[in-house]
């Protein structure tokens, strides 16, 4: 996956509550094979509505999303996190995430801030009718084009990870001797090709 | 030092762990189906990887499958279905494929052969994996990056999560079930209320429910926003794994039942979170709202946003109410209703069928209301089938169906049409998830077959020949 560092973009305000993955990409677009070109098919269902937020036009170029708390919440589908990022936004400014979606943010390099309520309300605030943000992930802070500052949090691994854009599978293939070693200890209670 | 229940699984699957970062946890089980594995085969074909343990692997088809007989029609989901078809066939992966018999859905198969056993991690392609910690295991769902991760290597790099026990006391009462336990749990807690944690449910009412029933609780645990749901086994567990297909045999199965009987919470272990309910409490839930936490008793009314004080908050509920076309105040038992569907990893195995068969029985579903009914699996539809119970169902005027996930996630030709309202056992009333435009009231199966007979909501405790 890409490394990430800093960003300065447009920022979308999307300011709803409990955004679910099935809004992110309805279910019909699942059954596709390809891992590419999902974009096209965000919030599908949503952008029919002409007062849709994405659907304003000063919010064609943004490449940075602020929106409600618990982001993702739902169904697994990493769909929703390659759509965003198909669709160009790299980093997702929330309250809170869905923990699966988090985590699938967080594979593919699409960077997942949690960000508590009243900071991101001055983001939004600074941001309404079109305005730049800059995102600094190495100093943890997000700057509007005013001047204001807020930090935040990261759990520090993954933080490295998306610094990094570290390989997750290569990452644990580098433990194969403890995998194997774990194998031979304990036997695993199933055996699927035997039943 | 006092341990929960988490936490000795956890601990027995680490595999590696170093300061400040993730532990890397062994998988015990990994289920896949067609809609999540295609590009994670792909992803591993591309690295030239090898799926490291097939043996632990089990594939179904249940997402896209149509639920009549015949071809499937739509090139997509036959593509995504060959598709998984050819992967498992390169890698050496067992599959259960429509027609062989075991297919079903994946989170109603894996129990029913007992490879869903107590003390495993179990991952899967999908968000309501942590059905199977009915069972006592660490389960739960994951993006298709990460089943090519497990593919892989049997790994996956994990913070450790946080954890909650929702404490449930006293005894469910008549036509109150463990569905309505866990919307009930849902609407005190929130869809978010779970978010970081592992739950454990808990208490007298929980030791009392059976598999079934366990199921359905945890299956949901994802709802409430949580990475996994759990319930330590006992005599129940054991009772119901006992001459499964893949349960251990003989002396093997003394082994385990020993081991088996340590995985549970110590008296004196510490939760970050404890909640306790009194199920007692509890009335038959309807969902009137777009998220599975938007859930009242049936004898109340729809919420009013003027009610709200928070703009955001009352925001969504305007929101939620002008999707689902209602209005503030309107009891729920006046809600009209087009479809009913009985299925779902939530609400479609042998005793949810049985439940809904009872209220079926001898009575005649409303004309308005077109009725379907479709089992988990295929072994459950030959239950029932054994059972007569698709001649009730289908003397009453209910489609009976052939398993899978059909109109839960509407990837199958079984979908709501713009503006239908339907009353279903399935997991999420989100907009659009049973088709676009679509408006969802989760119920538990009694109260959906009660919904069919009588085209709107009813409290089904008022059919007195209803058991509990």
């Amino acid at each position: 996956m890409k490394a990430f560092h800093a960003l300065t973009a447009a920022a979308a305000v999307l300011d709803r509550p409990d955004i679910d993955t099935d809004q992110m990409v309805p279910k019909q677009f699942l059954k596709r094979i390809e891992r590419t070109g999902y974009g096209e098919f965000l919030f599908h269902d949503w952008k029919k509505d002409p007062a849709f937020e994405l659907n304003r036009p000063e919010y064609a170029r943004a490449r940075i999303l602020l929106a409600g708390p618990n982001f993702g919440c739902g169904s697994s589908r990493e769909h929703a996190a390659w759509a965003l990022e198909d669709y160009g936004f790299e980093v997702i400014v929330a309250p809170s995430f869905g923990d699966i979606f988090f985590t699938n943010a967080v594979q593919i390099g699409l960077v997942p801030i949690a960000l508590p309520a009243p900071e991101l309300r001055r983001l939004i605030e600074s941001v309404v009718g079109g305005g730049e943000l800059t995102v600094d992930l190495e100093a943890q802070t997000i700057a509007d084009s005013a001047g204001g500052v807020v930090s935040f949090e990261m759990d520090a691994f993954v933080r490295h990870s998306l610094l990094n854009g570290l390989d997750p599978i290569a990452r644990t293939l580098q433990h194969e001797a403890d995998i194997a070693a774990f194998e031979a200890r304990f036997p695993s209670p199933v055996a699927t090709t035997s039943l | 030092m006092p341990k929960t229940l988490f936490d000795r699984i956890w601990e027995k699957h680490v595999v590696h762990e170093d300061p400040g970062e993730p532990a890397l946890l062994y998988v015990d089980l990994h289920l896949i189906h067609e809609v999540t594995t295609p590009q994670a085969f792909d992803g591993l074909r591309l690295a030239g990887r090898r799926v490291r343990r097939p043996d632990l692997t089990l594939g179904t088809m249940d997402h896209n499958v149509p639920t009549t007989d015949g071809p499937i029609h739509d090139p997509l989901a036959r593509a995504q279905l060959d598709a998984l078809r050819a992967n498992c066939a390169e890698y050496g992966v067992p599959l259960y494929a429509t027609g062989s018999g075991r297919e079903g859905i994946v989170h109603v198969i894996g129990p029913e052969l007992g490879v869903t056993q107590p003390g495993m991690t179990i991952v899967c392609g999908d968000s309501h994996t942590s059905t199977h910690g009915a069972f006592g295991a660490l389960a739960f769902g994951v993006g298709t990056s990460e089943v090519e991760h497990v593919l892989a290597t049997q790994c996956l790099p994990r913070p450790r999560p946080k954890t909650m026990r929702i404490l449930y006391s006293g005894e469910l009462p008549f036509g109150v079930t463990p569905k309505d336990v866990i919307l009930g749990t849902i609407g005190r807690i929130g869809v978010d209320g779970g978010v970081g944690h592992v739950l454990e449910y808990a208490g007298e009412a929980i030791r009392a429910l059976s598999m079934e029933g366990r199921m359905t609780i945890c299956n949901m645990s994802i709802e409430a926003g949580a990475r996994a749901g759990m319930v330590a086994p006992d005599e129940t567990t054991f009772a119901y794994l006992e001459n499964r297909p893949a349960a251990p045999r003989g002396a093997e199965w003394e082994r385990a039942l020993e081991r088996w009987g340590e995985l549970r919470t110590d008296d004196d272990a510490v939760f970050d979170r404890e909640v306790e309910i009194d199920v007692a409490e509890l009335e038959p839930q309807v969902t009137w709202g777009t998220n599975p936490g938007m859930v009242a008793p049936v004898g109340g009314v729809v919420p009013d946003p003027a009610d709200v004080a928070d703009e955001n908050e009352r925001a969504a509920l305007e929101r939620a109410l002008s999707y689902m076309a209602l209005e503030p105040g309107t009891p729920l038992v006046d809600i009209p209703l087009d479809r009913v569907f009985i299925g779902s990893c939530t609400n479609s195995r042998i005793e949810d069928l049985r439940a809904a068969a009872a209220v079926v029985a001898g009575r005649r579903v409303h004309p308005r209301v077109r009725a379907m009914v479709v089992p988990g699996s295929a072994a459950v539809k030959l239950q029932a089938e054994e059972e007569g119970l698709d001649h009730v169902f289908e003397r009453a005027g209910f489609e009976w169906r052939r398993a899978g996930c059909s109109m839960c996630i509407g990837m199958n030709p079984d979908v709501l049409g713009e503006g239908e309202r339907c009353a279903s056992t399935t997991n999420r009333n989100f907009e659009g998830r049973q088709g676009r435009g679509g408006r969802t009231h989760l119920v538990s199966p009694p109260m959906a077959a009660a919904a069919a007979i009588a085209g709107r909501f009813v409290d089904v405790r008022e059919w007195a020949e209803v058991p509990a």
